[in-house]
């Protein structure tokens, strides 16, 4: 509500400015529409950076906390970026600020050269300055875009631990096929060891996400995409798929729980498997687990099939003429 | 006793009529909306008038205002998608019991998507294209008038197929590209995705036809001495974004027309197994949707290159340096389409490179934002409300630079890509370029077609609404992104505290709002004021041919056809204190031809009889489509004289008070 009537607030201060400036304007010719301007647009934008700040106070942005190896390596990569950019587009807004200042029309004290149309150092330099900041961009992007290739497995002195995960409609399905589990809609990983995940989708395409680990993958059904991540620190993280997939999308998200090391996630996966009545999951009661649905709450399952995985992916290509195999060229 | 009816409706039933309260609210509307047009017209007797004056008429400018006209009324329907949208994210989305359910939710932003995109964006740009090009390279027409009509009227088909989606079955719920498997049989059985295929498909043969003919007519029909470099920027952006067209939407024709296949006949072009592959699709649509981007900004990029000059009373700042900025852009937006999908999984080499490509292409832009800078550098400049729309363009185009580099490194894509920070960042680039641009090119060459000026406190009025609106709408879009939002949620747990910066983002709508309110009472106002607005036939002390004719503009455009000799000939014209000429000669412009509208009636039946498989329709659709397009090609007798004396009798007439 407060939110509200701090908006209105700015409405109304704008109206002010546009009656005032209307009429200013007939009035005399030296207006004071810019300081106006300029006052009511510094208004609103302190306005919105203290809502929005506010609004913020306590809020985890993950993009920018990362919690794994790739995802602060690709913050990083993001805040180096800005920087570089910075370096042409401050210049921009500081001449045009500057330039729509100096050469306004009621300045005639200005220079003023109407048939001055080029100038070949300064265009030189309009392609140069470009030129240059966006080569060593690319020199950047070469060498980050083969470090935080999704399929390249983290280099670690622990053994890396493998996910299968399957997208259906809604949830998402995680299998442990080395310690013979599996888990709907929740996420367990330990810290500090590498994750290989192998991604597909049991029906439309859609997109891995865990952006306090890092980097997203699609999901397609027939086919099998990796993503390497890591979590450094303990906590939960948030994960979801990105891509539209049909009605439930926007229930399929899961939460990622960390365990302290490899050995505590050994002990959970033994708890599992070992629990009384515990669910189970196999060919057949996966059919039953694939019939859409959505908002389906975190479960863990004893894994009794361990090539559940091919299985799904093996009925896309059930012709034996299907695409198989993995998309693009990958040297590792 | 039960009819059987399927073999003369096919899938069309009384199921079709919507059951959801804002499905049936948008149908009764849209439904009373064209009644009450049809009404008006039979009660004032506008119907002959409609048809021998706008419909039916082959003259470029009046093709024009109907682009605009149409696009305008869409830019209001994809408007209220967005206040959808927003509401439920900002009042019911942590809840999930408003009124919008999720299925309506996902048709409610693909049709968003699609109507700005094909019938707002394109809509303006082919408008404009309609209005300024001809005028500006002296000619009197475009290379060929009745295929320009038929452009538009299939354009105007698949708008009103789109729109009839709203009270007959459902509208695509995959998305403004209906990935597959998702678009397939398969996952959307029903019509809604065939209606998008076909509204597309319709729409984008129009496009195509008018990327020929405005190619055509540049290579054609420029005034004698206008050599290629001495076109108006305008007219060379147009040139990229029409080489753009003809290479890119045969690309989405082949596309669509595959995914009918899969649809109607069960291929398998873009299903996982037979041999068929849904990334192919992927790759495909974005083969077309990424030079489709350029198609639309580079237009708006030429009408502030129109703008910058006049305003700032100079000539244009590196014209060779734009020249070859455009056509770099031009032929750089075919090698960067991968970069719309860096997460499917290409090697690192792949993604690099195109990742490389995408950050080149920042470097023709930048150099047209430093030429631009450079124009207003020791000139003389006016803030009238064009060059506001391009202080607003420069700054948010800027931004929305920045933030494309930042998508453009593939290890930064990895985090962001399809969250809401792509989708500010689109809009940044899309609201920020080409409807400003659109927004821009509507108060600087109004006047020339009018005769009056729109009302200018008005024009700074909605200005400034629209961009503190657009701010607050997209800023909060960029941090909610980066919180790990993806886009396309119709509900999220309050527990994630998005709840406040949707708020935000809502009032920043509304803000927009209250700017389209203001250019739509800008629009009335000045219309009614147009005695006091009135103003001569060149306003601005403009540069180009357009504002050497007489304002109305005759329908030939030009009475005689002055030999140019420089860049920015009717300016080099007053310098040099030449006088009009009065040499009259006969003139034939094109007659009248129904053929546009008639096409657009049959197609539009064909197209909908196979959204609703009803077959026998949809041949005898076929089947008249191809009788038409035969008899169009044995057209006789097709212009009229306009003899010297009429010419003259008109000219007089025209320059009125402005001899």
């Amino acid at each position: 509500m407060k939110l509200f009537i701090s908006y209105l607030g700015v409405g109304v201060d704008l109206m002010k400015v546009y009656y005032r400036t209307t009429s200013m304007t007939k009035r005399r010719k030296k207006s004071i529409l810019p300081w106006l301007i300029t006052g009511g647009l510094l208004f609103i934008a302190i306005t919105a950076t203290v809502v929005v700040t506010i609004l913020l106070q306590g809020l985890d942005i993950p993009v920018l906390n990362p919690k794994g190896e790739i995802a602060m390596a690709e913050k990083d990569l993001l805040l180096f970026t800005l920087a570089l950019s910075a370096v042409v587009v401050v210049p921009v807004f500081v001449m045009i600020g500057g330039f729509a200042w100096r050469y306004r029309e009621g300045n005639t004290r200005a220079k003023y050269t109407p048939d001055h149309d080029s100038n070949r150092w300064i265009e030189g330099l309009w392609w140069g300055i470009p030129i240059v900041i966006i080569g060593i961009l690319s020199v950047v992007t070469w060498v980050s875009t083969h470090q935080l290739d999704p399929y390249k497995p983290l280099v670690s002195d622990e053994k890396a631990i493998r996910v299968q995960a399957i997208a259906m409609q809604w949830k998402w399905l995680f299998l442990y096929p080395d310690y013979d589990v599996a888990s709907v809609n929740v996420l367990k990983i330990p810290v500090g060891v590498p994750i290989n995940f192998e991604v597909t989708s049991d029906g439309p395409m859609s997109a891995l996400w865990i952006p306090s680990l890092g980097s997203q993958i699609y999901a397609m059904n027939g086919m099998t995409a990796r993503l390497s991540l890591i979590a450094d620190k303990p906590g939960e993280f948030r994960g979801s798929n990105s891509n539209i997939n049909g009605k439930g999308f926007a229930d399929m998200h899961f939460m990622t729980k960390t365990v302290d090391d490899r050995y505590e996630f050994e002990k959970w996966a033994a708890s599992v498997r070992n629990a009384i009545n515990h669910a189970h999951i196999d060919q057949g009661s996966y059919a039953q687990l694939a019939i859409p649905s959505a908002g389906d709450s975190p479960q863990y399952f004893h894994l009794h099939d361990v090539n559940l995985y091919d299985r799904v992916l093996n009925k896309y290509m059930h012709h034996g003429i299907g695409f198989t195999g993995e998309y693009g060229n990958h040297e590792h | 006793m039960n009819i059987d009816w399927s073999m003369l409706l096919g899938r069309l039933s009384l199921d079709a009529l919507p059951d959801n309260i804002v499905t049936i609210g948008g149908a009764v509307g849209g439904v009373l909306g064209v009644l009450f047009i049809i009404g008006l017209l039979t009660y004032t007797r506008r119907w002959k008038w409609l048809w021998r004056t706008w419909m039916t008429s082959l003259d470029p400018k009046k093709i024009g205002v109907m682009y605009i006209a149409v696009s305008g009324i869409m830019l209001v329907r994809g408007l209220a998608d967005v206040i959808m949208m927003r509401a439920q994210q900002a009042l019911f989305a942590t809840t999930a019991d408003g009124p919008i359910t999720a299925d309506l939710f996902q048709q409610v932003f693909s049709a968003h998507g699609t109507i700005m995109i094909f019938f707002v964006a394109m809509g303006v740009i082919f408008g404009l294209i309609n209005l300024i090009l001809p005028l500006q390279i002296g000619a009197r027409d475009v290379a060929f008038p009745l295929l320009n009509s038929i452009s538009f009227w299939l354009f105007f088909a698949g708008m009103a197929l789109m729109n009839v989606s709203l009270a007959l079955g459902e509208f695509s719920a995959a998305g403004w590209l209906a990935y597959p498997p998702l678009s397939t049989l398969e996952y959307s059985p029903g019509t809604g995705v065939d209606y998008w295929i076909w509204s597309l498909q319709v729409a984008g043969i129009g496009s195509l036809l008018s990327g020929v003919n405005f190619l055509v007519t540049i290579f054609t029909m420029r005034r004698k001495g206008m050599t290629m470099m001495k076109m108006p920027i305008f007219v060379w952006t147009v040139l990229g974004s029409m080489l753009l067209v003809v290479f890119a939407f045969p690309i989405l024709t082949a596309t669509l027309g595959m995914l009918t296949l899969d649809r109607t006949i069960g291929t398998h072009f873009f299903t996982s197994d037979l041999g068929g592959n849904p990334m192919m699709y992927v790759n495909l649509i974005w083969a077309w949707g990424h030079p489709e981007v350029y198609i639309l900004v580079l237009p708006a990029f030429g009408v502030f290159s129109e703008i910058v000059p006049v305003f700032s009373r100079k000539r244009l700042f590196g014209y060779t340096s734009m020249v070859w900025a455009i056509m770099a852009i031009t032929v750089l937006s075919f090698t960067v389409w991968l970069h719309h999908f860096f997460t499917m999984g290409a090697g690192a080499n792949v993604n690099a490179f195109f990742g490389i490509m995408t950050m080149v292409i920042a470097i023709p832009t930048g150099v047209k934002v430093f030429n631009w800078l450079f124009t207003m550098f020791r000139g003389r400049i006016s803030f009238k409300t064009p060059m506001l729309w391009f202080m607003g363009f420069i700054t948010t185009f800027t931004i929305g630079g920045v933030t494309g580099v930042l998508l453009a490194v593939p290890g930064i894509d990895f985090q962001v890509h399809n969250s809401l920070f792509l989708v500010a960042h689109f809009h940044n680039m899309i609201i920020g370029g080409v409807l400003f641009g659109a927004f821009a090119a509507l108060a600087y060459w109004w006047p020339k077609f009018t005769g009056f000026h729109l009302h200018e406190g008005l024009g700074i009025a909605a200005f400034w609404s629209w961009l503190v609106g657009f701010v607050l709408a997209f800023a909060p879009l960029y941090i909610l992104g980066l919180m790990g939002a993806v886009r396309r949620l119709d509900h999220y747990d309050a527990s994630l505290g998005w709840q406040g910066l949707f708020i935000v983002a809502g009032v920043g709508v509304m803000f927009i709002l209250l700017g389209v309110f203001f250019q739509i009472l800008q629009l009335a106002y000045s219309v009614w004021k147009r005695k006091e607005l009135a103003c001569d036939s060149d306003p601005w002390d403009g540069r180009t041919l357009e504002w050497s004719t007489s304002t109305p503009i005759a329908e030939y455009n030009y009475a005689t056809l002055d030999v140019v000799h420089g860049r920015d000939a009717f300016w080099s014209f007053k310098q040099s204190g030449r006088k009009r000429l009065s040499n009259y000669t006969d003139i034939l412009v094109p007659k009248n031809s129904g053929f546009g509208p008639i096409i657009a009636i049959v197609v539009f039946v064909g197209s909908f009889a196979v959204i609703w498989h009803m077959w026998w329709l949809a041949a005898i659709g076929l089947i008249a489509t191809i009788l038409l397009a035969i008899l169009v090609g044995m057209r006789e007798n097709v212009e009229r004289t306009i003899t010297e004396k009429q010419i003259a009798v008109t000219e007089k007439k025209l320059w009125g008070s402005e001899a």
